[in-house]
Parts: structure tokens; sequence; C-alpha cells
């Protein structure tokens, strides 16, 4: 016992003892990122996304350096996400942490952004509170009311009346079922029936055939990504529903790639809400998804998008400081920017520091033999319903 | 253990109950962070708590044979419970922990009544599933608990009033380690009074235990009950530091992890999730850094070495060592 | 026909879906008192083997289960050589260590190799969209699934009830050291089971991701489920898995229908009450 009790001393301090060095002319971003576990794909997505944009612009910006220090959260963790939060600033140094697939961990890690006061980018963490944790806190990706409102007022005005609504019974599924259901009463519509079910639910065709008996013009289905579109898409087969005629709509997760792929055609007809897709028609996209493919082999996705601008914000924002990565001096450059992403025309909301951008509504239909969301309809300058600045 | 001749009972929890040199230099060692490795002090804070949460695995796991794959739902109460009352406005830490320790006991005491009924896998698939509906229980109820976003507006004040809770983590490494001392030092009297030595005769012979008059339940329910209180305590302490709490604190995977932590290090040693917590955590956090897509490779390859070679965990694996070194059988 | 077959009927393919994934564990934990927690990397190589065949070497859908099946078998009987063997006699704590490091090898290695995406799945068309009969659809996919299950459990039953090697499989389950007395060959009856315990969560597994998807977190998060089967249906015994699975995916199913608010909590519900009844399992018999 004594014996070992000193080797394992001798091995922390070994272990312990690693330290680093700083550099003048570095600038280290800090990347928070779920890498590992059941959310693994969207942290690939969104590594290859921030990456190539460091490809395509250098790794230099204001004659800095700009080193990248990754750590993995390992999924749904606030705990770790804090305290790789603390350690980067602390020990590492960072000047700048971004990431944050997952809302409790962007939440957690913006308490830190505050008291550090170092600048943060939410790539990706879509609920609606996470800005107001930090006032050196930007987001690049999206919010789940700027979508879901957006996208139930469009639905109501635009020929279905009567929708029921059927969530993941979560945070972000209850967050989109509130703001979508707002945005359908808002322009007339009538939610005859909503339903929440369990997280990681495996077979959705119970639910699908309680919606079904209810006749609505509309069923609404907000899942997460990963397996369950492919489970509904198998339920929406089996129950015989048509989407041609009883219109199936969702948000992004719901026309992913992957998604269309694993349902198939049973999909044609789907209409989903998303800040970007990788079909989108702009000459700048259209390179964006060339050199992504080039590098990564596959599509970008939102979450590669969320990655890609934040880098951008962050490298605009370095460009504009000349340098200077103290959190007020970025989170000041950064308030108010806007620039062309391969999404369309974005800004940075100067009051409330969160995404301004064009929302799309999207339609699966079949070009060229593949199953693709075209787009049918936008609306430009969307700004987060919730958090209004005072 | 050592195991030299002994006359009576008392007089064998006499020998074991003197503090070892080797235990002392344990508790000078977990210091060295202090000076050692300032920058490391917030990974070391949630070690001890990690820590802390396995100890209380193993007086149940490894000093009365209960195996548990929902012990997070101790701990989650623990957290949720010292997490609320810092929301509402009263951010005192010790309050919480007071408060924690509560909770989770009565939850402990509560559900100890069905888990001293069952043994085998029956028992794990049963504390599983407590842990389950607590946290779908959780979910549902997200007006208290937050959901899935967690649960926000937890301030913690400083430690009387003087110690605030900083980025280095200099509090919350000093804080987490007095509290780790101060339960393992009860536990510790615990596991060498005639109550622990009852706990033991359980683990190795539930059946015959009440031929000899003990009222084996009666333990069982008690030991069950200071287990849950320590992982309570151990979640407020998490809670606290951090000034988070999520669904994550109830969840299977923090079960799991504990249990692969405890076992790394062996069990029914007292050091062992100490020990396991350590070696996992840091492991974990190197691995994670080198490789932070496919770390778990690394991780799953140094379980299956460590129970190829070890298959006691590293404290059984040790002591064997040291027994060779020094020439006893 | 009133919609509540409809939702027994669901509950029965999902259910079926249950079995396949843990009836091999069933087995091998009853006979050996080897606790596998890697018995669903083995359901999710078969997936992989399925998916690495219809999408990349363009082999039918029904072409790929058999080599599912004998790749997680090869698979099993492998890590049953190198590693397991030498745990039998260990402690269940040592082989969950071991076991749950494999698990973590094996994420790690599905994600190293195929990535963290959804794998898609294409079925044939014979097996896509419902037949409607008495006014309630049923999805085919589903009717093959059951059948496919029904099939597996005959041939699985009458070979361990009716031939020489189901004999001594029953003989080591009851009595290992009685039965290695009695001259029967253990160890290799023990290889035998376990390639076949791994091969049928191959198949499992191969059946599996066409309604529950495929990606590298499938090893850990089936693994809740087909312990609790397991831990329902009884230690060992094939009728007993058969009946927690059907019981548990039709309870399952049926909540989520009349009580969604039930719905994610009803199956642990179920198994508690089940454990709480009978903490041996259905048709348990230690």
């Amino acid at each position: 016992m004594q014996k070992f009790l000193c080797c394992l001393a001798g091995v922390t301090l070994a272990m312990l003892g690693i330290g680093s060095a700083d550099a003048q002319n570095t600038v280290k971003v800090g990347l928070i990122i779920s890498y590992s576990g059941q959310f693994a794909d969207t942290g690939e997505q969104m590594d290859h996304g921030l990456e190539l944009y460091m490809k395509q612009h250098g790794d230099t910006v204001a004659g800095k350096k700009i080193e990248l220090i990754r750590k993995d959260t390992g999924g749904i963790a606030p705990d770790i996400a804090k305290r790789l939060a603390q350690e980067l600033i602390v020990r590492d140094h960072a000047d700048i942490i971004a990431g944050f697939t997952l809302t409790p961990n962007a939440m957690a890690a913006a308490d830190v952004s505050a008291e550090a006061k170092t600048f943060m980018v939410d790539m990706n963490a879509a609920t609606s509170v996470i800005t107001t944790k930090s006032p050196y806190l930007a987001r690049t990706s999206s919010t789940t009311p700027q979508l879901n409102y957006t996208f139930g007022k469009w639905v109501a005005s635009h020929g279905s009346k009567t929708i029921y609504t059927m969530v993941s019974d979560y945070g972000p599924g209850i967050d989109a079922e509130k703001w979508f259901q707002a945005g359908v009463k808002e322009s007339g519509g009538e939610i005859v029936g909503s339903v929440r079910f369990p997280v990681g639910n495996p077979d959705f065709s119970a639910f699908i055939q309680a919606a079904k008996d209810k006749h609505p013009d509309a069923i609404y289905i907000w899942i997460p990504g990963g397996a369950q579109p492919i489970a509904v898409g198998k339920a929406l087969a089996e129950r015989g529903i048509d989407p041609s005629k009883t219109k199936i709509l969702g948000q992004d997760a719901l026309g992913f790639e992957s998604a269309l792929k694993g349902m198939g055609d049973i999909s044609l007809g789907i209409i989903t809400v998303s800040n970007y897709d990788y079909n989108h028609n702009s000459a700048m996209n259209h390179e964006f998804v060339h050199a992504y493919n080039d590098a990564y082999h596959r599509n970008p996705d939102i979450f590669s998008v969320g990655g890609y601008d934040g880098m951008h914000l962050i490298y605009a924002a370095l460009q504009k400081t000349g340098g200077k990565t103290d959190g007020s001096s970025l989170i000041d450059a950064a308030k108010g920017m806007s620039w062309e992403s391969p999404r369309g025309p974005i800004m940075i909301d100067p009051q409330t520091r969160d995404i301004v951008q064009t929302v799309y509504i999207r339609r699966v239909e079949k070009v060229g033999g593949e199953l693709r969301n075209v787009e049918i309809d936008k609306v430009p300058n969307v700004k987060d319903p919730e958090h209004k600045p005072q | 253990m050592s195991s030299q001749a002994v006359a009576g009972p008392h007089d064998f929890l006499r020998a074991q109950i003197r503090w070892r040199w080797s235990e002392i230099a344990f508790w000078l060692a977990t210091l060295l962070p202090f000076v050692l490795a300032p920058d490391y002090l917030v990974l070391a804070s949630q070690i001890a708590i990690t820590a802390l949460f396995a100890l209380s695995l193993d007086l149940i796991l490894g000093f009365s044979g209960i195996v548990s794959l929902g012990h997070a739902a101790y701990f989650g109460v623990g957290a949720y419970t010292a997490g609320l009352i810092s929301a509402w406005g009263f951010g005192d830490p010790l309050l919480g922990l007071v408060a924690a320790a509560f909770a989770a006991g009565i939850f402990g005491y509560l559900t100890s009544f069905i888990i001293a009924r069952f043994r085998h896998l029956a028992l794990i698939m049963i504390t599983l599933g407590i842990a389950l509906l607590l946290q779908e229980a959780a979910n549902s109820a997200s007006w208290l608990t937050g959901g899935f976003d967690g649960l926000q507006g937890i301030h913690t004040w400083p430690i009387f009033g003087r110690f605030d809770f900083d980025l280095y983590g200099y509090t919350a490494y000093s804080y987490s380690l007095v509290a780790l001392f101060i339960v393992f030092l009860v536990a510790r009297r615990l596991i060498y009074s005639p109550f622990g030595l009852a706990l033991r005769g359980i683990r190795e012979n539930g059946q015959r235990m009440p031929t000899i008059g003990a009222p084996t339940h009666v333990h069982i329910r008690t030991i069950y009950t200071i287990a849950a209180v320590i992982a309570g305590i151990a979640g407020a302490l998490l809670a606290q530091t951090t000034e988070t709490v999520s669904l994550e604190a109830l969840g299977f995977q923090r079960s799991a992890d504990v249990l692969v932590m405890l076992i790394l290090g062996g069990t029914g040693r007292l050091y062992g999730g100490l020990i396991g917590a350590i070696v996992y955590m840091v492991a974990r956090d190197q691995f994670s850094g080198l490789n932070p897509q496919y770390w778990y490779f690394w991780i799953g390859l140094l379980l299956i070495a460590v129970v190829m070679l070890l298959p006691n965990g590293l404290l059984g694996g040790l002591e064997l060592l040291a027994r060779r070194t020094q020439g006893k059988p | 026909m009133p919609p509540v077959f409809g939702v027994l009927f669901d509950g029965l393919a999902y259910g079926m879906l249950l079995f396949l994934m843990s009836v091999g564990l069933s087995v091998t934990l009853g006979m050996m008192n080897f606790v596998n927690l890697a018995h669903c990397s083995f359901a999710m190589l078969g997936g992989y083997v399925t998916v690495t065949l219809m999408n990349a070497f363009g082999w039918p859908f029904l072409a790929t289960l058999p080599v599912a099946f004998i790749a997680a078998a090869a698979a099993s009987v492998l890590l049953e050589r190198l590693f397991f063997r030498r745990f039998y006699n260990a402690t269940e704590l040592s082989q969950c260590l071991l076991t749950i490091g494999i698990v973590f090898v094996s994420v790690a290695a599905a994600a190293y190799i195929y990535g963290t995406d959804e794998q898609p799945v294409h079925l044939p068309a014979y097996l896509l969209g419902s037949i409607t009969f008495m006014g309630l659809d049923f999805a085919i996919y589903r009717i093959f699934l059951i059948a496919a299950a029904m099939l597996i459990t005959i041939v699985l039953v009458v070979a361990v009830e009716a031939t020489r090697f189901g004999a001594q499989v029953r003989a080591a389950v009851n009595n290992q050291r009685m039965a290695r007395g009695l001259g029967i060959d253990v160890d290799s009856l023990f290889a035998i089971t376990f390639a076949l315990g791994g091969g049928l969560a191959g198949l499992g597994g191969a059946l599996a991701i066409a309604m529950v998807g495929l990606d590298p977190s499938f090893a850990l998060t089936y693994l809740i489920y087909v312990l609790i089967v397991v831990s329902v249906g009884g230690l060992g015994s094939i009728a007993g898995s058969f009946a927690a699975a059907i019981v548990l995916g039709v309870s399952d199913m049926a909540g989520k229908y009349y009580v969604p608010a039930l719905g994610s909590i009803l199956i642990y519900l179920v198994m508690m009450v089940l454990l709480m009844w009978r903490p041996t399992g259905l048709f348990g018999r230690r």
C-alpha cells in the first residue's frame, strides 16, 4: 500500500506537471463540443465547418495565429462544460471559447464567459435564453422560437387550418411546440390535438395513429436528429399517411440528408423549416458545399454552417479589433456585424447579440433522382421573437 | 487488509482501525495539487466529488454486496436539493449541504425498504429502475427542475461568507476535499465498527447472518440510507461548485461511470473508489484532451488491461505487489 | 376491428425485436453466469455488416442477414476464446468491467470506421408499406419481424428441447459441475453457445436497424432494454425472454398510445412490478 501510494503520487505529479507555454502572437480558441457519445455527429459536423473556414482563410488574422484547443464534453454535461471553460481560460489561456452543441452545456459555460469577461460564440445551442447569460456571448446558429414561430405563422396562412402537433418531451421540443402553436394561432389556425413523446422513443406508430385519428390538415413533428427521423418515416409509411394529402411538417432535423435517405420516398412532400440546407442556391453556397465535400466527403448541414459562420465571426471581430482579444472589444466588434454566409445574409443583432437571418420553408422533392429540400418560400431578416431588446 | 492472528472481534477491529502510514501519505498527497498543479484544481475538485460518490457506492457494494446501477438517484436528489435551495435565494453552501444530505437520506431510507428485499439481477434492475423513474419525473417536473435545460439561477454564496468560489477552483477543491475527508473519517469509523463487521457478514453469506441473530434487513436499510446521504452530499458539492444541475445528475451514465470507477479501483477497500476516481478521471481528461473523438477507445483498453492483469482492481493489484515485495505470502 | 388490435400488433412486433436482441444474452448469462454487457456490441456489429453489404456491395437485404449472424457469431467466439473464458470463475464485477471496456472500444471503433452519422437502411420494396385487414393497417415489415422471430424461437426451442446438444446445454445451465462430471465437454459447449448467442444478437441488430436506426451509440442505447428483457424473463430461459419481450413490447406500445404522459416510464414501471412479483424473472429458476 505504502509503495503504491508513493508511486501514485509520482504518476499524478508527472501527469499534472505538463504545463503549457504561452505565445504572444497567437489567439487561442477553446472549443467545447460533444465530440463523443450520442451527439458526436453534431460535433463532428460543427468541427468540420469551422476547420474548413480556417483552411480557406488561413490561420492568421490581424497578425495573430489562430490556435484551436478541442475539448470533449461527451454529451449533456454542464458540470464538465463549465470545468472545461474554466480550464481553457485559466490554464490554457484561451482568449475565446466557442462550439456548444447542447443548451445545458452552453448555459454553464456562459457563466464562465460572463465572469472571466471572455468572448464566447455559440455555434449551435438553440434555446433563446442562452444569449442573456453572458454579455460577451454571440450566437451564429438559430433559435428554436426564431424558426418555429415563423413556421407556425407561415403554415396557418398557407392553407392548413387544423394542425396536430407532436414533439419530443424535453426542453427544445417543448420550446418548439410553444412557439409553433403561438405562430399558428396568431395566423388564425387551430391546434386540434397535441402530444409529447419520450426522448429517444424508438417507435412512433402509436403516436402517428393517434394523430391520424384526428384527421388534421397537417401534422407537425418535432424530433431531434439521429435515428428518430427514420423511425418517424417508417411509422408514416406504415400508417398510410400520404404527405401530399395530410401535410407533414417539421423543423430541420426531419429534413436532414440522412433522414431523407433513411425515409426514402415516403419523405416526398414533407415541409420543413430551417436556416440552412446544402441545396440552397447561391454561388457562395455552391463553393462551400464543393469545398466541404472535397475535404470531408459529405455534405455540410446546419451544424457545419453554424461552425463556419462562428469562425467567420471570430475572424471578422479580431480583424476589427486589430487583434485585441478582450471580451468587451470583441463583443463590441461583433455587435451589428453582418455578412454573406452560405445560408444567405446574416447579422448579429446589436442589442441581443443573437443571429438575424432568413428562415427558409422547404418541401422534399425529387431532383435528379435524389430526395432534396427545395425552397418554396422564405422569410428574410427574422429575429428571435422571445428575447426582444428592452 | 492485514491478516494477523487476533484474539477476539474487538481486538480485530482495533487492529484494523489503526492508521497506516500509507493512508497518511495518501491524504497528504491530496494536498499536492495546491502546490504542484494549481491549474488543475477544478478537475481535482470534481475528482474529489466523484471519489466521495464512489466511496458511498463502496459502502453498499464493497461492504454489503448490494450492486446498484442506479446510485445516481441519490446523487441527483442531493444535487437538485442543493441547487433548488440556492435558486430560491438561500445560497449558503453548508445549509445546502445539510439539506441535500437530509433529502437524499429520506429518499434512500424510503427506497431501502424495497432494496433490502432483493438480491442479484433483480436488485440491479430495480436500482436502475428507481433512478430512471426519478430522472423521468425530473424531466416532467420542468417547472421545478428546469427540465432538459437544467436548473437555472443557482448562486453559491462564499463559504462562511469569506471564501468565494473562484475561477481557479481553489475554494472548490478545498471545500470538496474537506467534505471528502470528513465523510471518509465517518465511513472509516463505521466500517471498522461491529456494525461494519456485521455488514461484511451479510456480504459473505446473507442467508446465514439471520441465524446468528443479526437483523440483516435492518442492517442493509441502515447502510443503504447512509450511502444515500453520502451520495446526496456528493451531488450537492457538484451542484454548488459548478452552480449547475441537469438531468444527467440522475442519469444512467453517472451510475454506470461510478460503478466502473469503483471496480477499477477495487471494491471493499474504502480507498478503491478514491483511487478509481482519480485514475479514471485523470485518464479521461488526458485521453480526451489528446483525442476528443475517440478517447473511449483508450479508456476501454485501460479497463480491459486492468481487469486482465489485476482482477481485484488497482488497489487489489497493488496490495498483492506490496505483499510480494515484502516477502509475505 | 377496434384499434386496440393494431396497438397489440405493433407492440408484439416491438417485443419481437427486443426478444431477438436479448435471447442470446439470456442463455449465456443463465448458462455461464457470465455478465456480458458487450452483447449489444454484437448486435451493432450485425447492423453494420448488413449496412455495409447493402450500401457498398449492393447485396439484397435478406441475403445480408445470414452474414450478419455469422460475423457476430465469429466475433463472439473470438472474444470468448481471447477474453471471456478467463473470466468464467471471476467475480461478476470483473466481468462487468471487462465487457464494458469492450463496449467502449467497439463504440469508438465504429465511430472511427463508419463515422458518427446515421447509417441509411433501404429495405426492399416488398417489405415496405402495409396491408389493410379488417379496417386496420398492418405494416409488412412488422409482420416479417414477427414471423422471423417466431421461426427463430421454434428453431431454438426444438434445438434446446429435442437435440443432444440442447440436452447438454440444459444440463450445463442446471448444474455445470455435474455436467462436467458426466463427461460433457462444457468448454466447447460454452464456446458454441456464445457463438449462437452472439450470432442471434447480430441477426437481431440487423433486423432492428431498419426500425430504430444505427449509429455508434447503438451498443450502449439498447443495453438497458436488453437487460430489462433478460431480467424480467429469467436467466437462461428462452420462453421467459419471449414472454417478457412480448409483455414489455405490448405494454410499452399500449402505454404510449393510451397514456402518452407515462410513455417513457411505463417500460420501467412494468419491469419493476414484474421483478418485485417474481425476483427471478417470469420463468427463472434461480
